[in-house]
């Protein structure tokens, strides 16, 4: 769908050079970062922002030469809410679906079908204003499917929303992959989400995809477990480790050696054994299956989410956002 | 379609003013005011609460009456354009600007539904103003006098998108509108005869589209003027053009 993509603000290349193919059904997932370039990739193609190289097509439509067409084949969720608050939900469909040419009863019984798909069907003649966070956005997914699009670009679909509206949407998600048969490209940097959603995910950084392949797969390269260690200097120990036969890849992540092992159990207690005899103290022990994190970590060397900056950032977006309503 | 789009953001325009109790009360209670404090303050300098104004000797009220007609025309129809610069805040904006509605529709859409609130307002103003015992136009002046309002409406709501295309912040918007409106009626002849007033002031009228939009309603309402009516009509008209274009085309350019 996209070849060569690039997108630059002055000297910021936020989307560069990137080459994706999405399938036709395809629950497709970008997973990286705050700042990776997700939204500039989706705003790209939802026309809304031009490229400064490369192209895109959608459906066969390219982005800058056919915008129109384009524009009918796609439904956006946004990764900000634009939904007008002093509408009702079921005004806000409706306006949308005018908005695309929809003659009065086809609209009246998709709004319907949609609020009742994402359980909003009591509430649809509230104003805006009164819906919390989560049922906002569920709004929000409707109204993008308002028009059947045929492609549906879902931009962190569950950013700041609490676990249970979290599940909640992963549900309505994968129904409409699978019942209304629409193609989704979702970005997200809750690796959880990505894991479980989608069929195949694109791990993006630095506006470079850098590893694209079903999840399962992502995490089967890495071969094995991970045995997390939490010892007084791990720095130190990456030398040591690295030459045993048991370690396949070694890290130290936030003060922690992350150390990727064929068979974690049968791992633990040799790897603690040949510490103590360097005369090192372990001061706790983890173990876990490798997870898209990991497979982000074994790529760029950092974590996904950084505590601290970027969730500091994200917090503070969120109060913004809530201050501004 | 693209007419079913433009009914559609006319449509949302009309609820938000209609659902905006505040803004209905508060343009119904004005007069009350202007006329009120200034114009009745002011008239006690007149000699009969009476004054000159094209030959004919008319009561004060009535000409502030019109002045203030054309007021809440020219500011309600500019401040239109706040509501693209809220839509933009709150992300509306690209919701409108990702659906296959040309950019064209979407500006007469919001052309249509801020002159259509503005001329709202105006009628609104001018029965509060009768009921303060301003006098009304003759029945036969009625589609004059509407067809002078929805022309400033467009003209000044296309001003007002202009300024929107171009600015992002909400706050701002109502001082640098201030900044450009302010000079445009108070130089427009809306509180003063420009015929008595000062050569200087007159020449400087002469380029304010507003002066002809004044002096249109007052010759619809009040049965006289300084200038021809043609050429009112045909002034502002002219503004108006000129506004369209350029507001449709800061609006096509805009990005968010
Ligand atoms: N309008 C803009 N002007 C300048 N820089 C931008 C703009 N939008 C995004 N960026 C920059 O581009 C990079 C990618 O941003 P974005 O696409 O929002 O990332 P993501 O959605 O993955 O968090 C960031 O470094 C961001 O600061
Ligand atoms: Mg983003």
């Amino acid at each position: 769908m996209t070849e060569n993509l690039t997108r630059k603000f002055n000297e910021l290349v936020a989307v560069d050079h990137v080459n994706l193919e999405i399938k036709r059904g395809e629950l497709f997932g970008l997973l990286g970062p705050n700042g990776a370039g997700k939204t500039t990739l989706i705003n790209m193609l939802c026309t809304i922002l031009p490229p400064t190289e490369g192209s895109a097509k959608i459906w066969g439509h390219d982005v800058v030469k056919e915008p129109d067409d384009v524009r009918r084949s796609i439904g956006v969720v946004f990764q900000d809410p634009t939904l007008d608050d002093r509408l009702t939900g079921r005004e806000n469909l409706d306006f949308h679906a005018r908005m695309y040419g929809m003659p009065k009863e086809v609209r009246r019984q998709r709004a319907d079908e949609l609020l009742e798909l994402v359980g909003l069907e009591r509430q649809g003649d509230d104003l805006v204003r009164t819906y919390s966070g989560g049922m906002r956005r569920r709004l929000e997914i409707a109204r993008g499917l308002m028009h059947h699009p045929k492609v549906l670009f879902l931009d962190e679909p569950t950013l700041g929303l609490d676990p249970q509206t979290r599940r909640a949407i992963w549900d309505y998600i994968q129904k409409l992959n699978r019942k209304e048969d629409i193609t989704i490209l979702l970005t997200t940097h809750y690796m959880e989400e990505a894991d479980y959603l989608c069929d195949r995910v694109g791990i993006i950084d630095g506006g470079k995809i850098i590893a694209l392949d079903r999840p399962s797969k992502l995490k089967a390269r890495l071969k094995g477990d991970i045995v997390t260690l939490e010892v007084p200097n791990p720095e130190r120990l990456v030398g040591t480790l690295r030459e045993s036969e048991l370690v396949n890849r070694i890290e130290v992540v936030n003060g922690f050696l992350h150390v990727g092992v064929r068979d974690g159990e049968s791992a633990i207690p040799k790897l603690v054994r040949l510490l103590e005899r360097k005369g090192e103290k372990v001061q706790s022990v983890g173990l876990r299956r490798p997870t898209l994190e990991d497979v982000f970590i074994s790529y760029t060397g950092r974590r996904i989410r950084e505590e601290g900056e970027a969730g500091a950032k994200e917090r503070m977006r969120l109060r913004m956002r809530a201050r501004r309503r | 379609m693209e007419a079913q789009a433009i009914y559609t953001l006319w449509l949302r325009d009309i609820k938000w003013f209609v659902r905006d109790r505040v803004r209905v009360l508060v343009t119904f209670v004005q007069p009350f005011m202007w006329l009120g404090l200034i114009g009745f303050g002011m008239s006690g300098m007149f000699p009969g609460g009476k004054t000159n104004f094209a030959g004919m000797r008319i009561d004060f009220l009535d000409f502030m009456g019109t002045g203030i007609l054309g007021m809440t025309l020219l500011f309600s129809g500019t401040f239109a354009g706040i509501a693209v610069l809220w839509d933009k805040q709150f992300g509306f904006m690209k919701e409108i600007l990702v659906s296959p509605v040309s950019r064209l529709s979407v500006m007469i859409g919001k052309v249509l539904g801020g002159a259509t609130v503005a001329i709202l307002q105006g009628l609104l103003i001018l029965c509060a103003a009768a009921a303060m015992g301003v006098t009304l136009p003759e029945p036969t002046r009625i589609p004059l006098t509407i067809g002078f309002m929805i022309v400033i409406a467009v003209a000044f709501v296309s001003v007002g998108l202009a300024f929107a295309s171009r600015l992002s912040d909400p706050q701002a918007f109502p001082l640098v509108m201030n900044f450009f409106i302010m000079p445009l009626f108070f130089l427009s002849g809306a509180l003063f005869t420009l015929d008595t007033a000062p050569g200087w002031l007159q020449a400087l009228a002469y380029f304010n589209p507003m002066t002809y939009g004044i002096d249109g309603l007052r010759f619809a309402i009040l049965g006289g003027s300084l200038f021809p009516v043609w050429l009112d009509f045909g002034a502002l008209l002219a503004f108006a053009v000129v506004a369209v274009l350029l507001g449709g085309y800061l609006f096509r350019k805009m990005t968010i």
